[in-house]
């Protein structure tokens, strides 16, 4: 209980301290904008990509906003470096903060972040031509897939963050495990396209579980079972990536 | 009863044996500090005591709690102001105090009124809806000590609060702190590498050194302890002469220390031995710019304890 209501006030502070860099806002809206339209044009005239049927940027819109989800978790870590640089960590440890809720604020934070830049995107899909023939329904999923992909990988990259404590480690980290997690999955291209091997992969790439059920609510809007199923993956690694880095804790307070 | 009681503690840090050994206890209500140069161990201990870190070995106790069995009960308990503020610096002066008193299970109107009172306390209440950023290092500083009070703590560490300060930001500080210790009854650790600010604001004093406590009483015990006077002299041209000087100076008086071109020494009477020591060096044909006595500093009984000038030990550790 004490834990939650921590957490709430701690993504608060976050929400607040990010909306004061401007420079950060203006990032968050426009770059998920960019990769749509810049993907959309650049893979426009290769109908493989998407297994042909109807437009690309309707196959691509909810990789977009997977994409952006992950990353956008990825490099939530770097959040928690700045806090421990300025010493707020250890402010709120020599305090009763619990070490759940420093993670779990990280960790929210990034979720709420990825659907505020899901619903730009959605907006801007719409206008390209995009419909989520999920309906209502739909629209949830690609909301609730983009926020747990975000928190799962932000668990991840707090942890990291908590181990490393180096802005530049972590990039180094967040690119070497990021761009293959990416590329391994069906953000920019259909499943059936993906040589045999690699699918083996995809399948266990937990990036693509979000694409797969934010996918199958957009074009399909049916098979809610495997999207239940894949947004229940998640679930459980958003689960696992949080106490992940709450046990890092113990790496930081045995180097101070 | 003590407040706070450390007892053998060590830690070591790969290639540094940060403690080696730390014992000591503050009575409650009783302002403390710890004094030492750079890397004598001064934060290591704090942060012992706060919880944040566990020593190899040895044990402590703060507030009445075991540190190691119940840091949650001793984290209620206590204040801590870091010797790197730990300010959120997006964030107001006001919004930083309403999050730490969240953190510690305040809430609503009791909180805010808290945070009011301990605004108009540091002196921010102008301040208060700024964002820290554009703080200056003094007021960071006293939104540190503000932070580490918001709930009342009975016990509150000061981990070098005036480092890094101007002296006038250094004396508002003072003010403030000696303020604290006697209205509020708290108990205060402070830690400080300005023997000045422990003469003045604690009352007893541990000097701290590679890890251990080498001596520990009141500024006044620690003072008396030392017989006499302290006698400085510079030398005109250092060049050659200093060791001569040295020999001299030795003889007459037993006790010396030379830095840079002064020789100093501890004498029983001041006015009896400069002459002395003045005719003997310029019988020597050394030429002498200044001579001065005084009084015993804890300067000096740094140096008395450690065998090492306070001054040069701190650019050493640096
Ligand atoms: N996190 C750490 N990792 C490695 N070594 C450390 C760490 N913290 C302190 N040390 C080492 O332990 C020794 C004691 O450090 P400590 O910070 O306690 O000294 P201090 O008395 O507070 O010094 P200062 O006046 O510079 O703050 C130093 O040699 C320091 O380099
Ligand atoms: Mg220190």
């Amino acid at each position: 209980m004490q834990t939650l209501r921590q957490t709430g006030w701690m993504v608060i502070r976050q929400l607040r301290n990010l909306s004061r860099q401007p420079i950060w806002v203006v990032m968050m809206v426009v770059q998920p904008m960019i990769w749509l339209v810049l993907y959309g044009q650049l893979f426009s005239k290769v109908p493989a990509l998407s297994g042909g049927s109807g437009p690309y940027v309707e196959f691509l819109a909810p990789g977009i906003i997977c994409m952006n989800a992950f990353f956008g978790g990825m490099w939530s870590g770097m959040g928690m470096i700045t806090d421990l640089d300025r010493k707020v960590i250890d402010r709120f440890l020599a305090a009763p903060a619990s070490r759940l809720a420093i993670v779990l604020s990280q960790v929210v934070r990034a979720g709420i972040t990825a659907m505020i830049q899901t619903l730009i995107l959605l907006i801007v899909g719409l206008a390209l031509g995009v419909r989520v023939h999920g309906g209502a329904l739909g629209w949830l999923v690609v909301f609730v897939a983009a926020f747990l992909l975000a928190s799962a990988f932000a668990g991840f990259s707090n942890g990291l963050a908590l181990i490393f404590r180096r802005p530049e480690s972590m990039i180094a980290t967040a690119n070497m495990v990021g761009l293959p997690l990416m590329f391994l999955s069906t953000i920019l291209v259909t499943f059936a396209a993906i040589p045999g091997w690699i699918q083996a992969i995809t399948r266990i790439n937990p990036v693509n579980w979000g694409v797969v059920a934010a996918r199958t609510a957009v074009i399909a809007g049916n098979d809610w079972a495997s999207v239940a199923g894949h947004l229940g993956l998640l679930l459980a690694a958003m689960a696992a990536t949080s106490l992940f880095a709450t046990w890092c804790f113990r790496s930081y307070q045995r180097s101070i | 009863m003590d407040a706070i009681v450390a007892e053998d503690l060590h830690k070591r840090y790969k290639d540094v044996q940060a403690l080696d050994g730390v014992s000591f206890s503050v009575r409650e209500g009783e302002a403390f500090a710890l004094l030492g140069p750079n890397g004598a161990g001064k934060s290591t201990t704090v942060r012992v005591l706060t919880t944040l870190t566990q020593p190899d070995s040895g044990r402590a106790f703060v507030a009445g709690e075991d540190v190691a069995a119940h840091p949650d009960l001793v984290r209620n308990k206590i204040g801590y102001v870091a010797q790197d503020s730990g300010v959120d610096w997006d964030a107001t002066g006001r919004e930083n105090l309403l999050l730490q008193g969240r953190i510690h299970r305040m809430a609503g109107k009791p909180l805010h009124a808290r945070v009011d009172e301990l605004l108009e306390l540091v002196g921010l209440s102008d301040a208060a809806d700024r964002v820290a950023r554009g703080y200056s290092g003094g007021m960071k500083r006293r939104l540190d000590v503000a932070i580490g009070l918001v709930h009342q703590p009975s016990v509150l560490f000061l981990d070098e609060p005036t480092t890094g300060l101007d002296p006038e930001a250094r004396a508002t500080m003072w003010v403030e702190v000696e303020r604290l210790a006697k209205e509020l009854n708290l108990t205060i650790l402070l830690t400080t590498h300005y023997l000045e600010e422990a003469d003045r604001l604690a009352e007893r004093v541990a000097i701290v050194s590679r890890g251990r406590i080498v001596v520990e009483g009141t500024p006044e015990e620690l003072k008396r302890n030392l017989q006499g006077e302290s006698v400085s002299v510079e030398l005109n041209e250092a060049n050659g002469r200093l060791t001569d000087a040295e020999r001299i100076v030795e003889g007459i008086s037993g006790s010396v220390h030379v830095e840079g071109n002064v020789v100093r020494a501890r004498v029983p009477n001041g006015a009896q031995a400069i002459p002395v020591i003045l005719g003997a060096l310029d019988d020597a044909g050394i030429a002498v710019a200044a001579v001065t006595t005084s009084r015993p500093s804890l300067d000096d009984v740094y140096l008395h304890y450690t065998g090492r000038d306070f001054a040069s030990e701190d650019e050493a550790g640096r």
